[in-house]
């Protein structure tokens, strides 16, 4: 059944100009992803996949090509609406959780919600669901300083989730927790993509690629279905 | 707002230390302005009430040359052409005058020779002829004896009344009543000590203040007799002073004026700078006050260096916490925060920072006022407005300073923000 898309990236160049020189971080990139996909972007270091999820997560613009989100060419919109499409559509998730150390797990769950003039009633009941979507029910007035590494990647995933985005968008998600929560976490990442979140997540580690629905190849700036750094 | 305030006290309290430095300058320049502005307040009240605590809200109007300080005095001058006798209907026109009660005519020597009791002499005393009005107007009552009554007036009585500090100088110990002292050679009889109303004493804190109350009065004691009887003793026809009596302290600066005009209109002398003119303590206690305002204000200004130097210690510490925080800045514009919300939560920051320290600099400053004035004993009055004004300046100063660290963070591009370590 084909399902709407909600990311449609044609012909995406990326270059960075340093001085005189230009460097071309990604090369005729295309990508779709459906609706409710989930959605491995693999590449070793260097191959561009940091620059393809900032492009994605509208953090950085495309040098050439045309992207569409859920359905709107967020190209050549101005600083505050990308902003919005940021709050509305895109759910992230760090390497290294970015949890406000002073803040609970709760308000820390609560921040995109600020953004989204949401009241603070209606806030913190939001949040509080969305730990306990994430399992973490118990630990909603922990600082982070009081979790584990799994439990603070729990934390923000479920602030991540909490404005229902259209896509969860996570780099490198596992990259700092051991083996057993890393494991907690891609298994959180399946529940929630059988709930029907979309899901996009670059990583370099082919064990945590596995976990996804579909895997890309990013070497070299250029995407492919087949894991072209096995070949050098 | 509300939670970025939260936030921002969060901040703060997270890091005691260095927040209380950051606000130490503008403690001390508010607590400056705070303690300035009470002390110049107080003195400039003390100097209201003492206008206040005479109570008798009177203002004289003398017969004067050139200027209104250069009193006529015809003690040893013949008295100039065309200087009218006041009459009772001279009296009454002043008595129409809006704002004054009372009004009363009177001549006077100062300093004159010639007062005494037995071998006892009063050197340096003043005397006054007097009409009925004068104690009324000038605030004295007579507690001991009686007053002058009509036929003191009608008939040239030589009756006197002097004041405390000419009866103790006369008569030590004794009563003064029924006693015959001599005036010019001629016996007068004691009938009445006047004293005045109240008892207040001016506060003096300066040499300024002193002539402001006391003016030239440095008599060492009073003699007051009729003004009819006046010539026995003095010459005839010696031109007379006024003082009228204004309904409140405010009126002692309108009343003054019109009274002297009507006074001036019956004049008839060949000399342009001969004049009546009101003598007005309030007048010289707000030019008192004027000129501790305006000092008041020069002290202001110093002390807003500090704020200045406070002002850039904010911004310089803004400055710091957005480098500390870019990651966070890099994270919250990740997650979508508008550029406006990172932009007002840095100059919330900087704002309460400052603004608490101007709090606790009014607390310093009205602390430091009251212990100036226990030291120095000068008077304190705590200004609301000056209080109110202080914070809500602080607060500006962190938002004026807080803003160039703002727009720092709410420009920070969000991946190299979150690249940040």
């Amino acid at each position: 059944m084909e399902r709407p898309l909600v990311l449609k990236l044609d012909h995406i160049d990326k270059d960075y100009v340093t001085g005189k020189i230009v460097v071309p971080a990604l090369k005729n990139v295309t990508l779709h992803v459906q609706e409710g996909e989930y959605v491995a972007i693999m590449g070793p270091s260097g191959s561009g996949k940091s620059t393809l999820m900032n492009i994605i997560g509208c953090l950085d613009e495309p040098t050439r090509g045309s992207f569409e989100l859920n359905g709107k060419n967020v190209l050549g919109l101005k600083e505050n609406e990308i902003a919005d499409e940021r709050l509305n559509n895109i759910g992230f998730v760090f390497q290294t959780f970015q949890l406000l150390p002073k803040q609970t797990a709760l308000e820390n769950v609560c921040l995109p919600l600020v953004y989204a003039k949401v009241s603070k009633k209606e806030r913190r009941e939001r949040a509080a669901k969305a730990l306990e979507r994430v399992g973490l029910a118990d630990r909603v007035d922990f600082l982070p300083t009081q979790l584990s590494g799994g439990q603070k990647q729990r934390v923000a995933i479920a602030r991540a989730m909490v404005n229902n985005p259209k896509i969860l968008l996570a780099d490198e998600p596992t990259g700092a927790l051991d083996s057993k929560s890393s494991v907690q976490v891609l298994e959180l990442f399946q529940k929630l993509n059988e709930e029907g979140v979309t899901v996009i997540m670059i990583t370099h580690d082919a064990k945590v690629a596995k976990h996804a629905k579909r895997t890309v190849y990013i070497f070299d700036g250029e995407l492919g279905d087949r894991d072209l750094s096995q070949d050098v | 707002m509300l939670e970025n305030i939260r936030l921002s006290f969060q901040g703060i309290w997270s890091h005691k230390m260095r927040s209380f430095l950051t606000m130490l300058g503008i403690i001390i320049g508010i607590a400056s302005i705070i303690a300035i502005v009470s002390t110049i307040q107080g003195t400039n009240e003390q100097l209201m009430q003492n206008v206040v605590g005479s109570g008798t809200n009177a203002v004289d109007i003398n017969l004067t040359q050139g200027s209104a300080d250069n009193t006529l005095d015809f003690s040893w001058n013949s008295v100039p052409y065309g200087i009218p006798v006041l009459t009772e209907s001279i009296r009454e026109e002043l008595l129409n005058v809006p704002d004054v009660e009372d009004a009363t005519f009177y001549v006077s020597r100062t300093y004159a020779d010639g007062i005494y009791y037995l071998s006892q002499s009063l050197q340096g005393a003043d005397v006054y002829g007097i009409d009925s009005h004068y104690f009324d107007v000038n605030g004295y009552v007579v507690r001991t004896g009686r007053e002058f009554v009509d036929s003191d007036y009608k008939d040239f009585h030589k009756v006197a009344i002097i004041d405390q500090d000419a009866a103790s100088t006369l008569f030590q110990e004794e009563s003064a009543l029924g006693k015959t002292i001599e005036i010019s050679g001629e016996p007068f009889v004691i009938i009445g000590v006047a004293q005045p109303k109240s008892e207040f004493e001016p506060v003096i804190n300066s040499i300024e203040e002193y002539y402001t109350y006391m003016g030239d009065d440095s008599s060492t004691g009073k003699v007051y007799i009729p003004y009819q009887s006046w010539p026995i003793i003095y010459q005839y026809d010696e031109p007379q002073n006024v003082s009228v009596r204004a309904a409140d302290v405010k009126a002692m600066t309108t009343v003054g004026k019109p009274c002297a005009e009507i006074l001036n209109s019956y004049l008839r002398t060949s000399s342009s700078d001969i004049k009546y003119r009101a003598k007005n303590t309030l007048e010289n206690v707000e030019k008192q006050q004027q000129i501790n305002q305006s000092t008041n204000q020069q002290l202001i200004w110093i002390a807003s260096i500090s704020l200045l130097v406070g002002g850039i210690g904010v911004m310089n510490i803004m400055l710091v916490s957005v480098t500390e925080r870019t990651s966070e800045i890099g994270l919250k514009k990740a997650i979508g925060a508008r550029k406006r919300v990172i932009l007002t939560q840095f100059l919330t920051e900087a704002a309460v920072l400052t603004s608490m320290g101007g709090i606790i600099g009014v607390i310093v400053g009205i602390a430091m006022a009251q212990a100036i004035s226990k030291m120095a004993q000068v008077p304190v009055g705590i200004s609301i407005p000056a209080i109110i004004g202080s914070v809500i300046f602080s607060t500006v100063i962190g938002v004026i300073f807080g803003f160039v660290p703002s727009i720092k963070a709410s420009n920070l591009n969000p991946i190299d923000a979150l690249r940040h370590e």
